[in-house]
Formats: structure tokens, C-alpha cells, sequence
């Protein structure tokens, strides 16, 4: 685990002495000569630790998978694991080292939004591949990013009809107060419009937010027929355990567009978790032989220590690794323009997740969704989708038109 | 109506939570005009005492209501004896000292225990108001409130400690004149004062899960209220209490959080400005 500054300078503080100094970066030993350096950004610490840790675990055995398939293009990877801690600041920080001092070929990073729309010019400035391998609100439209997460298209799509039919069509939305949870909110009301619902009422909350017991009277006074939560980390897994406290598990059903995507479900008791629905293109649970084969190989080599993948942000960071790995096989160089234009020739992949197609003019993926509901501490898949485009992206964004755009499309719901 | 019920119901828990999280800093910086700004960090060491007690299988209520307060308390006890003891009278010093504490605190934990969530669900399960439902940990956390002001009210007024506190803080060379150890009440009442931020750690826990940097949500709420409510310690929190935390929870209940926290902030201001030595600095002065 690496130390930064502020945690090295709290380690001085304790230790006098410095015996607890700031241990150096550990570096793989580089067999083969001049390894090709990966940089993955990720929070292992903070509220965020709940996503980040089992991305962390994806990606280094997605990389010592391929090391011990004799690397790529006969060189060992080297991969460097950034800890930012939660914090945006050392985002910024990490992605410039990366960028200039690891003269990284590729950069795995970001869980939130926010995270990536701040790292995503630096490295596009610094002309440095990036891969974004979580779900997200959609609209990112920049030559020098893959995307492949899935979108509102993908999965709120799949989520809100499935829980309108199921239990009506009032919904109330509570959603994390930044870009992610804004944008998402508009694209869960415009597919509860579509689904002929009615959105009652959006409530918003900074990430630090922990008491939700005014938001759960509130909800309570407008008597939704279905909660959608876009809620985002640690601190709002409270939300969850306060409604299963004020008795609302039974009385009001809960789906979320996030739940799961980290270990919440482990978190949550079952008598809390038990019944949240949520869709994602990919859940460990899903049925079929490679994620069976994955599942086994992946535990066999991290041991007991294997974290619980949930939902799809761990395994689209091991596709999203695998993805960019074919590219570059395809390109015979890690040189980032030939691998861009590799990655564009229309690459398909069969992953434990099912066919994962990039899509060469929004650099996003065409992927399965699955909706799943939270049964004892896991998920139980209850439908599924297959091949679902990036339909909303590919509404707003054309790379083989426009290569040299580089912005985020807040793509226009019309609420 | 049931729904003003559910209403009144989260605003007397808001001030609940106030009362609770700023007992301990009301009685260290209220009484010993000591300025620790390591409270947020007792509170969250008391959070963690709770959650790791209930993660070894204590009994619910032991690990919320006894164990964080006495091991708070002892940490306390240490701290004061180590760090606060020679800085009795010089409140730089103090702040410094404890600030550094407070980092060091929270340094330790993160990298003992790990940054990140953890939590227990909240006992006691959820009663009905009309066709309301709410948490009858709310209810717990009033009546908290209700019996440690109570208790610390009981003890000032009632015992020879409380007013043998009471006078060496006042004037500990007239203790000292009468035999009384100033150093040892001060000691104690240290101890007592990290024991109720313990206390209100573990409290809390249930609620918000704790993390290593959970602290600085709190101390900021917990210096306000102290402050606004002036030199009357136990007066001074509550009356304070109530006007912010109704503040706080009526406007997050008419517009969001965020702006919930803003008008909190704003009414703290206004309070100070136009009573600049505490709501206890006007009214009700002769109060404990």
C-alpha cells in the first residue's frame, strides 16, 4: 500500500523517531527489460474503499493473469497501484505522475465522476490512454478515453421499467449530490416518464452526509409507490440501514442504480439489504461457464482474501485491462495512437460479464444487463438483457465524425 | 398532523444529537476553558469502541453505552496526564497541542484500523405514527440527551465533587487556600469530559458508521453550540441546541442538507453578533 504525503507526515507525527516513515513505492522486479508500466488509480481508503478495493483486486490479477500468459508483445507489465484515498486532490496528483514520471502506456482509474472528469484532461493533455471501467451517467466524448462501465441507456433503461411494473409508478428519487447522482436522476425521471410513472420528488446529498432521517419522513409524506436511490459510498450505506431502522423495508420497496457496485450488500445485514433491486452489466452471481472459470481461477489465486465483486465495477476494470490488452496485441506496439486506432477496429470480447463490444465512435461498450434483487449478503438475477448499446453517448457523440472532441455531453433529458 | 408528529420527532432528535456530541466539549472547554479540538477524534475513538466491542460479540447496549465511555475516559485520563496537564492557562499552547493530537488520533486509526466505513445496524427496531414509521433509536437518542443533561445537571448541583469542580474552577487558589488538589479536579473532570464524547461516539455509531475522519463533521457542530451557548456550561448547550438543531433540521426538511447545515451556520453568526458572549452571557446567567 503506498503512503502519500499527508498520511506520511501523520506517520512522523505519531512516530518520532520514523519508524513509520513513508515506505518507498514497491516496484514489480522487472524480468524481461523495460516493462511496460500500467498505472491503476483507485480508492483502497475513504469512504470510496467500497468500490475501489475490489477494482484494486480485478486489476492486479487481471495484469498477473496476463503476465503469466507471458505478458504482452513478450514484456513483462508493470503495474503501479495509486491509493488517492477518497480525496480528488490527489487524483490530479497521482494521474500527473503517472502521465510524466511513470510514462505510463495505459492509466486504469477513477470510481467516481467526479474523480474522472478531473483527471480526464490531464492525461488527455499528457496524451495518456485512459480506461474507465465503471458505470456512469453517460456523455463523455473524448478520443483519448474508453469507457466501459455501462450508461443510463444500459441499466437505468433495464431498472426503472422492471420496478414501475412491479410495484407502480410513483417514484421518489434520492440521489448523491454531484454530477454522477444530478445527471442520473434526470435520466431515471425521463425513463419514469417513458415508463408513464411520475417522479414525486428528487432529493440531493453531499457524499459526507450520514443522518437521512429528515429525507425518509419526507419520503414517507409523499407516498411513493417505489424509491430509486442513486446514493453514492460509505457514508450513505446509512441511508439503507436508517430505512430498514424506521421499519420502511416493508412498507416502501427500494431500487437503486448503485447499489452494489461496491460491497454494500456485504455491509448490510440481510433484514436491511434483503430485496433492493438494481441493474448492472455484470453481477457475480450471473450464470455461465467463463464467469464460473474466472470465479475459480480468480479465487484460486487471491486466496481467502478474494473480495466480493458485486456488481460491475470490478469486473469491467478486469475487461476494461483485457479490452486494452487487445489493442494493443492488435497495434503490436503500446504506442497510444496505433493502440486508439486498434481498439477502434471493432474489438469483441467474451468475458465472464458475456460479449463486451467497443464501440468505435463513442469509445464506450456494448454490453448484457442484468437486473438483480439482494438475496442474504449476495444478488439473485432476476433478468437479463443481452447486447445493450451505449445508445445514450452514441445520441450525442460521434469520434469518427469529431475526433478531436473532448468534452462531457450532459445529454438533454427533457423533465 | 401525524405527519408534524414525525416532524417534531427528527427535530428533537437533531437537537438530541447536538446535546449529545457537545456534553463532552461543553464540560472541557465550558468549565476548564481548555480548547480541545482533539473532541471530534474522542468521539470517533468512541465510535470505534462500539463497533469493534459489538463486532466481538458484547452485548449491543454494553458496546454502546459502557464501553466507549470507559475507554474514552482512560484515553483521556493518559492525555491529560501527558499532553494538557502542563498547559493549563496557555490556550494557544492548548489548541496546538491538542490539534496535533487530533491528527495524530486519526493517523493512528486509519493506519491501525484502516480508512474506511464501518458500522452496526441501530437496535430496537421502528414504531408507527399514523401511517408514519421512524427509528425508536431516535426516541433513545432524546432520552440520552435528556438523562446525561440531567445527570450532569444532578452532579454540579447536587454533589460535594460538583461543587468542589464547580468552585476550583472558579478559583483554584481559593480551592487550593481550602484544601482542595486543583490538579486532581482538573484531572477528573478531564476524564469525565472525554468520557462523554466516548460516550457520544458510541451513541452516534449506529447511525452514521464510523470512519477514521468522522471528527470534523462533529467538532465544528460541537464548538458552535458551546460557544453560542455561552458561559453557563450545561444552560448555555441546551438552550443553544435547541435553537440550532431545530434550525438545522426544519431547514433540511424544507430545502436539503446542505443548505440545512448553511442556515444552522447562519443563525450561529447572527446569535454571536448580536450576543456576543453566548445566549448565557444574557439570560439565564446565574444557571449551571
Amino acid at each position: 500500500m503506498l503512503l502519500d504525503r499527508r498520511t506520511a507526515l501523520k506517520s512522523v507525527l505519531l512516530a518520532s523517531a520514523g519508524t513509520l516513515a513513508a515506505p518507498a513505492i514497491m516496484r514489480h522486479a522487472a524480468l524481461g527489460a523495460d516493462p511496460i508500466k500500467v498505472v491503476g488509480i483507485h480508492d483502497a481508503s475513504g469512504g470510496l474503499d467500497i468500490y475501489g478495493k475490489p477494482m484494486i483486486a480485478c486489476l492486479d490479477y487481471a495484469v498477473s493473469e496476463a503476465n503469466a500468459g507471458g505478458g504482452l508483445l513478450g514484456r513483462e507489465i508493470e503495474l503501479i497501484n495509486y491509493d488517492p484515498q477518497s480525496n480528488i486532490q490527489l487524483y490530479t496528483q497521482f494521474a500527473t505522475q503517472a502521465a510524466t514520471k511513470d510514462r505510463a502506456a495505459v492509466v486504469h482509474a477513477g470510481i467516481t465522476s467526479a474523480s474522472r472528469e478531473a483527471i480526464r484532461p490531464i492525461l488527455h493533455r499528457f496524451n495518456t490512454l485512459y480506461f474507465y471501467n465503471t458505470q456512469y451517467e453517460g456523455g463523455v466524448c473524448d478520443a483519448n478515453i474508453f469507457c466501459c462501465g455501462s450508461t443510463p441507456a444500459q441499466n437505468v433503461n433495464k431498472l426503472v421499467p422492471y420496478v414501475t411494473e412491479k410495484w407502480g409508478k410513483k417514484v421518489y428519487i434520492v440521489a448523491a449530490d454531484y454530477n454522477y447522482g444530478q445527471i442520473t436522476s434526470k435520466w431515471i425521471t425521463k425513463y419514469t416518464r417513458d415508463a408513464g410513472g411520475q417522479v414525486l420528488a428528487v432529493d440531493f446529498f453531499p457524499l459526507d452526509v450520514t443522518n437521512f432521517g429528515p429525507a425518509i419522513s419526507k419520503i414517507q409524506a409523499a407516498k411513493p409507490d417505489v424509491v430509486i436511490s442513486a446514493l453514492v459510498g460509505g457514508a450513505h450505506v446509512s441511508f439503507y440501514r436508517q430505512w430498514a431502522a424506521a421499519g420502511m423495508k416493508s412498507q416502501i420497496p427500494l431500487a437503486s442504480t448503485t447499489f452494489g457496485g461496491g460491497n454494500e450488500s456485504l455491509l448490510l445485514s440481510p433484514e436491511e439489504g434483503d430485496g433492493i433491486v438494481s441493474a448492472f452489466s455484470y453481477f457475480q452471481e450471473i450464470d455461465n461457464p467463463l464467469n464460473k472459470a474466472f470465479l475459480e481461477k480468480f479465487h484460486a489465486k487471491m486466496g481467502p482474501g478474494a473480495p466480493y465483486l458485486g456488481a460491475e465495477l470490478a469486473m469491467r476494470t478486469y475487461v476494461g485491462f483485457n479490452l486494452w490488452a487487445e489493442g494493443v496485441k492488435r497495434a503490436k506496439t503500446v504506442e497510444r495512437a496505433a493502440v486508439i486506432k486498434a481498439l477502434e477496429g471493432g474489438i469483441s470480447l467474451d468475458t465472464p460479464a458475456g460479449k463486451t463490444v467497443l464501440d468505435p465512435k463513442t469509445h464506450h461498450t456494448t454490453v448484457d444487463v442484468f437486473v438483480a434483487e439482494v438475496a442474504n449478503h449476495g444478488f439473485r438475477v432476476i433478468q437479463s438483457f443481452p447486447q445493450q448499446p451505449p445508445l445514450d453517448t452514441a445520441s450525442v457523440c460521434d469520434l469518427a465524425a469529431h475526433p478531436t472532441e473532448n468534452k462531457q455531453y450532459v445529454v438533454d433529458v427533457k423533465i | 398532523m401525524d405527519y408534524a408528529a414525525v416532524v417534531g420527532l427528527q427535530v428533537a432528535s437533531g437537537v438530541a444529537t447536538l446535546v449529545i456530541v457537545s456534553l463532552g466539549l461543553a464540560v472541557v472547554f465550558g468549565m476548564m476553558r481548555v480548547i480541545n479540538l482533539a473532541h471530534g477524534e474522542f468521539l470517533m475513538l468512541g465510535g470505534y469502541a462500539s463497533v469493534l466491542a459489538y463486532g466481538h460479540g458484547v452485548n449491543v447496549w454494553l458496546s454502546i453505552l459502557v464501553v466507549p465511555p470507559l475507554v474514552v475516559g482512560l484515553i483521556g485520563a493518559v492525555v491529560e496526564r501527558l499532553l494538557i496537564r502542563g498547559l493549563y492557562g496557555r490556550m494557544i499552547d492548548t489548541m496546538l497541542a491538542t490539534w496535533g493530537l487530533s491528527l495524530a488520533l486519526i493517523g493512528l486509526v486509519s493506519m491501525t484500523l484502516g480508512n474506511s466505513v464501518s458500522g452496526f445496524s441501530a437496535p430496537l427496531g421502528s414504531f408507527a405514527v399514523g401511517r408514519f414509521h421512524a427509528a425508536v433509536y431516535d426516541l433513545f437518542l432524546i432520552l440520552a440527551a435528556a438523562v446525561l443533561s440531567g445527570g450532569i445537571w444532578a452532579v454540579l448541583r447536587l454533589t460535594t465533587a460538583g461543587l468542589v469542580a464547580r468552585g476550583t474552577m472558579q478559583n483554584p487558589s481559593m480551592a487550593s487556600a481550602l484544601g482542595v488538589a486543583p490538579e486532581r479536579v482538573y484531572a477528573a473532570t478531564f476524564t469525565v469530559g472525554a468520557a462523554l464524547s466516548g460516550l457520544a461516539g458510541g451513541l452516534i455509531a449506529p447511525l452514521s458508521g464510523v470512519v477514521p475522519t468522522m471528527g470534523t463533521a462533529y467538532i465544528a457542530k460541537a464548538f458552535i453550540t458551546v460557544i453560542t451557548g455561552g458561559a453557563a456550561m450545561l444552560t448555555g448547550t441546551l438552550t443553544a441546541s435547541v435553537m440550532l438543531g431545530s434550525v438545522w433540521t426544519v431547514g433540511t426538511f424544507l430545502t436539503t442538507p446542505v443548505f440545512g447545515e448553511v442556515a444552522l451556520l447562519v443563525v450561529a453568526i447572527v446569535l454571536l453578533r448580536l450576543l456576543p458572549r453566548g445566549i448565557t452571557g444574557r439570560f439565564l446567567r446565574r444557571s449551571i
